[in-house]
């Protein structure tokens, strides 16, 4: 099937659900991460009653404010394109996640006509108590909506709870429980919502210090600064810790994934992880090249650690899980491509069967159906080597993203120790690193779902379903038009998004 | 709207009058609604409308239909193919 159809038209619609989702990237983590800093800003207004918090109070909301505007509904333009450029994978996952997130949806949208509207329009017209509740309100509700879609991200890098039915060729929740509370779910939230926490304190610093620097709003810049910088150093931290344990699942159920961030080509025991290296792109895992250029740095042992919690462990790598390693009781995509054909070639008779009404020829090809079917998506394979994802994009990723994230917290302290010396504002070597951790935040964020998406590939459901089934039947044409429309109109907005908020800074937060 | 109970106006008027102020005495806010709006427009009535119909909606009508599709999408690679464990065509 694979060989028939137009590999253009799936690689578009990739790069187009990258372009929007990756937009729809750039406010969400803010959102997530800020509400959290207005309700600390906004809990020490109340419980001080000083002016100063109150206005300090204001002006973040107010950025918050246009960053939300400017973000809401990006990402329904990905739903529009599950249906159209996605629809056999829409159809088949619709059962388990088409209500979760329908409620999602309308839930997010009561919570923000009540909660951020009293957020925004409170301030002397409801009771104080009650303005603080609807604050963190906010902070709450934003990031329980972030719940079920991580969820169905997480399902489809680990499918569990599931069982696919042959007969409408869905995958039906088996288990809610192993679905909503699924480890890799677990961690994806809390890597999520915690690495936006760093972001929106990376956000806060960066505008402060740029105030800093320019020695204007000096009391609210170093006042927002202490308590971003408090609130991002224990998020970095627990991004760390949870990362690890992201790594630590992946090695457990994508095993194919984690070789590939690491560049990892043939199986290690006591494997090191690597700190630097350039990684070379032409290496394809069944030749004899380098997997790095030159100089590269390994940290013994700490692969093993990260994916097995043993030092002396064995990591797979991409050639185990290409060809297969007796050894270690490793069975490669060779062997999974010939089950998985098993399954296919069932299915196909089941269906023959079925509309021939023989049942009893319909019961045998489902009874094999079900043997192989955990291995369904390797049928679609046409060489072992194609279960390889892109190397070098995977591992630069997830290097970037590991790099800045073991300096975040650095910042965060030096930040706090000079504050706390009380010499923050003479710091400028600090303060100008200050003004461009937003975008190192966005860096490390955006490397994140570069890791996690491209590294899976080629699966659009991990092991079950791979992109190229997917996808709707469409030229490549239908969908090259959309993408450069996206493209302009994505711009305009962050255009837009960009001077409404340069404006709002330089005006600074409002007199008393 | 800490005066005796007596004296408020209605629950609900209060509601709206509190929305009312809150959107009259908007100033970034007013702007900001203004690309909400466009942009719900372009994305609504432009691209669902002319670019992204629902493909499994749009062009079957039945969810038999749609399983069906989806099935045979599913399974065209094994036409031909001859299923190694019995030995036998399907
Ligand atoms: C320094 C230690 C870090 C480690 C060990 C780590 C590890 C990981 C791993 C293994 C993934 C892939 C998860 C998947 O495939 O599903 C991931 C994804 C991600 N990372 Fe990190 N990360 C670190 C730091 C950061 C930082 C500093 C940020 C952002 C500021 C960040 C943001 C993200 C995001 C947004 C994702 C995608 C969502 C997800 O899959 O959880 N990470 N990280």
């Amino acid at each position: 099937m694979i060989e028939n159809l137009d590999l253009g038209m799936v690689n578009w619609a990739r790069a187009q659900f990258a372009l929007t989702a990756m937009y729809h990237w750039i406010f969400v983590p803010l959102t997530l991460g800020i509400t959290w800093i207005i309700a600390f800003y906004h809990s020490i207004y109340v419980k001080t009653g000083n002016e100063e918090w109150k206005r300090l109070t204001k002006f973040w909301m107010k950025l918050f404010g246009v960053n939300f505007a400017i973000g809401v509904a990006t990402g329904i333009i990905m739903e529009f394109e599950f249906g159209t450029n996605w629809s056999n994978y829409s159809w088949m996952v619709g059962d388990i996640f088409g209500a979760p997130l329908a409620i999602e949806g309308i839930f997010a949208f009561f919570l923000e006509a009540t909660f951020f509207a009293v957020m925004f329009f409170g301030w002397n017209r409801v009771s104080k108590g009650f303005h603080l509740f609807s604050t963190w309100m906010v902070a709450v509700g934003s990031n329980l909506s972030a719940v079920w879609i991580l969820v169905a991200n997480a399902w489809m890098q680990h499918p569990v709870g599931q069982a696919f039915n042959p007969d409408t060729a869905r995958f039906e929740m088996q288990n809610f429980a192993e679905v909503a509370f699924s480890p890799y779910a677990i961690n994806k939230f809390t890597h999520a919502t915690s690495s936006s926490m760093l972001m929106a304190a990376f956000f806060v610093i960066s505008i402060s210090s740029w105030y800093l620097l320019r020695g204007r709003h000096i009391v609210m810049a170093k006042r927002s600064i202490v308590v971003a910088a408090t609130l991002g150093l224990l998020a970095s931290v627990f991004t760390i810790f949870n990362g690890d344990e992201s790594a630590y699942e992946i090695a457990q159920v994508q095993p194919m994934k984690l070789a590939a961030f690491e560049g990892l080509y043939e199986g290690q025991t006591n494997a090191g992880l690597v700190a630097i290296g350039l990684i070379n792109r032409d290496k394809k895992v069944y030749d004899q090249q380098e997997p790095f250029i030159g100089f590269n740095v390994h940290i013994p042992g700490l692969l093993s650690l990260m994916a097995n919690r043993s030092f002396g462990s064995f990591v797979p790598g991409m050639k185990d899980l290409v060809y297969g390693n007796a050894e270690h009781n490793i069975l490669g995509a060779v062997q999974k491509m010939e089950r998985g054909k098993k399954a296919v070639a069932s299915l196909d008779a089941y269906k023959q069967a079925k509309k021939a009404d023989d049942k009893a020829a319909a019961d045998v090809h489902l009874a094999s159906f079900n043997e192989y079917k955990e291995f369904l998506g390797y049928g679609y394979l046409n060489k072992p080597e194609e279960a390889v994802p892109p190397v070098a994009l995977s591992f630069n990723a997830f290097h970037v993203m590991v790099i800045l994230g073991s300096l975040f917290p650095l910042i965060f302290l030096g930040y706090l120790y000079f504050s706390y010396k009380g010499n923050l504002a003479e710091k400028k070597w600090l303060l100008g690193l200050g003004t461009i951790t937003y975008l190192l935040g966005i860096m490390a964020s955006q490397a994140g779902w570069i890791v996690a998406e491209v590294g899976r590939q080629p699966w659009s459901i991990q092991d079950l379903l791979p992109t190229t089934i997917a996808r709707t039947n469409l030229t490549a044409s239908t969908v090259q038009t959309t993408f450069f429309m996206f493209l302009a109109l994505f711009t305009l907005l962050l255009i837009a998004e960009i001077s409404i908020m340069v404006k709002q800074i330089n005006i600074g937060p409002e007199e008393n | 709207m800490n005066g005796p109970p007596e004296h408020r106006p209605p629950l609900l008027l209060r509601i709206y009058q509190f929305y009312r102020d809150g959107f009259r005495q908007m100033t970034v806010g007013r702007t900001l609604w203004k690309i909400i709006f466009i942009k719900l427009f372009i994305m609504f009535a432009v691209l669902k409308f002319f670019f992204f119909p629902d493909f499994l909606a749009t062009t079957f009508s039945t969810d038999a239909q749609r399983a069906d599709h989806v099935i045979d999408q599913l399974t065209q690679s094994a036409q031909g193919y001859t299923n190694p464990v019995k030995g036998e065509r399907l």
